[in-house]
């Protein structure tokens, strides 16, 4: 099979709040822009349904501003490999596209944290942020009795959505004592569009229960979820229950950064006051170099656009805004970071590694990721360890700091795609058609 | 009146609204075990975004498809626990 060929100056990986914004900005500067997805929509998971079902005015904004502009996309297609340096390939539904670039800017967002506790393997344990994204497309919540739980500001927008999709969301967990959340709430006040989303997801919630300091022990049920067992730390009781939607905040995608080899600190990018990482003329922006929500995210993406766009003085004229969103940044994840008791929720015979089904008792005397990997194959399966990952950081202190291509599991033609010498491949065509 | 789609889940006719997700029409067939584990567990979707591939099915033909992603068509031929 032939590879589709592109060549472009500037190639954003990722559409949501930061990639959208980066490539706006780049492609209304002049210059040509292709942006990649792996989902068939724009908007990423944060903004996922707003093509469909607009609910918030920045995400259509940004969606139209990026229709209107001269930026290339190319959705459904999953980044798999750098060919070379400068070239990236992706895979589609029908084959491999192969896209050459100047400057690249990574905006590979953020997905839920998952802690593993006795049951989470059911059908019917999802996470938050997942459940309101298929419930957007279709997935049944309508009558259904659903928990939310885990950590994050997230919960509150997933319980609302969720309840406008007709489920009876009756309880929300949220595992960070109620002291702190209050104070995280009272320094709203320095992010006024923050606190005004906030306040209205919170009226709507009207009649939910919002505990906080309170966390799920283990779901049961016969082939599916049937009945939480929660616990405030004195407490501990059971609700029947649908559905279980329960993830602890969120962790950087920053599988395509190391496998370029950018420098990571504390699990976040390192990037320069122009977004661009350690690696010559890559960029990254939003939640990679710190998850720090959607606002924050179309700051960086704004600043990473102009830099790799040759515009340093037009990206410097964000540096204060995005300073205000690294205090709230800073604030989030102090408030919603987890507590010592949900190292402890896995019991031994509890499934780490979905994928391998490698239970936590099997896991215990490794000292790293590696030599877990090596002896156990925890993080080898299908989703390589995106999953099980950010569980064993946080239970055993293990990071991962290496990935090998190919970057997503992908067919075995477009492997062999890969093949630079590839005396069929066709010349590069211009993104502009 | 929402344009509707039929597709195939499992060989039982489904009809879904246009835009609906594979894994919703194949939870709306009713079928809750999307794969058995590698000890035969069953397995439904997780993560909802692409990442976990627990929603993983045989979309055409296509084996390992993500179904979270991936928009049902007219026809489709969709089948699970392969």
């Amino acid at each position: 099979m032939t590879n589709e060929r592109y060549a472009c100056d500037i190639l954003v990986v990722g559409a949501g709040p930061a990639g959208l914004a980066a490539a706006c900005v780049a492609a209304e500067a002049g210059r040509q822009v292709v942006v990649l997805d792996n989902s068939p929509w724009l908007g990423g998971q944060i903004w996922r349904g707003e093509q469909t079902h607009p609910t918030q005015a920045a995400a259509q904004r940004w969606i139209q501003r990026l229709n209107k502009s001269e930026a290339r996309v190319l959705a459904s297609a999953t980044a798999f490999a750098a060919l070379s340096p400068r070239c990236l390939l992706a895979e589609t539904l029908s084959g491999v596209l192969e896209i050459t670039w100047q400057k690249l800017i990574l905006a590979t967002g953020a997905r839920e944290r998952f802690i593993p506790f006795p049951g989470w393997t059911l059908p019917g344990v999802l996470g938050p942020g997942g459940l309101h994204a298929m419930s957007q497309a279709g997935w049944p919540v309508a009558g259904k009795r659903v928990v939310v739980a885990g950590t994050g500001p997230l919960l509150l927008a997933v319980a609302d959505g969720l309840k406008r999709h007709g489920a009876h969301v009756f309880l929300v967990a949220e595992q960070t004592p109620l002291a702190k959340v209050m104070r995280f709430g009272l320094g709203l006040w320095r992010h006024p569009g923050k606190l005004v989303q906030g306040l209205g997801v919170k009226a709507r919630l009207l009649g939910v229960p919002y505990r906080c300091g309170c966390w799920p022990l283990k779901a049961e049920g016969a082939d599916r979820v049937q009945r939480v067992t929660l616990t405030n730390g004195t407490r501990t009781w059971t609700e029947d229950s649908d559905y279980l939607a329960c993830g602890f905040h969120l962790v950087p995608n920053v599988e395509w950064p190391l496998l370029l080899d950018c420098e990571l600190r504390a699990g976040a990018v390192r990037v320069n006051e122009f977004q661009e990482t350690t690696v010559a003329d890559v960029f990254c922006a939003g939640e990679p170099t710190g998850v720090g929500g959607a606002e924050c995210a179309l700051v960086e993406g704004q600043i990473a656009g102009l830099a790799a766009a040759g515009l340093p003085d037009q990206a410097s004229a964000f540096f204060s805004q995005r300073a205000s969103w690294h205090q709230f940044r800073d604030a989030l994840n102090d408030t919603f970071a987890l507590r010592p008791e949900m190292r402890g929720l896995a019991t031994a015979d509890t499934v780490i590694c979905r994928c391998e089904e490698v239970r936590r008792e099997a896991l215990e005397s490794f000292t790293d990721w590696r030599a877990a990997k090596l002896h156990t194959r925890c993080g080898m399966g299908a989703c390589q360890g995106r999953i099980c990952g950010g569980a064993a950081q946080f239970l055993f202190g293990w990071d991962n700091d290496s990935v090998r291509p190919p970057a997503f599991p992908v067919r075995v033609g477009s492997l062999m795609s890969a093949d630079p010498t590839d005396p069929t491949a066709s010349t590069p065509t211009q993104p502009r058609v | 009146m929402t344009e509707r789609v039929t597709l195939s889940v499992n060989g039982q006719p489904v009809s879904v609204p246009a835009g609906t997700l594979v894994a919703a029409a194949v939870a709306l067939a009713g079928v809750t075990r999307f794969r058995a584990s590698i000890h035969g567990e069953p397995r439904g979707p997780l993560c909802g975004m692409g990442v976990c591939f627990e929603c993983r099915a045989t979309i055409n033909g296509q084996p390992h498809s993500r179904s979270c992603l991936t928009v049902c068509e007219e026809g489709m031929e969709v089948r699970t626990d392969d």
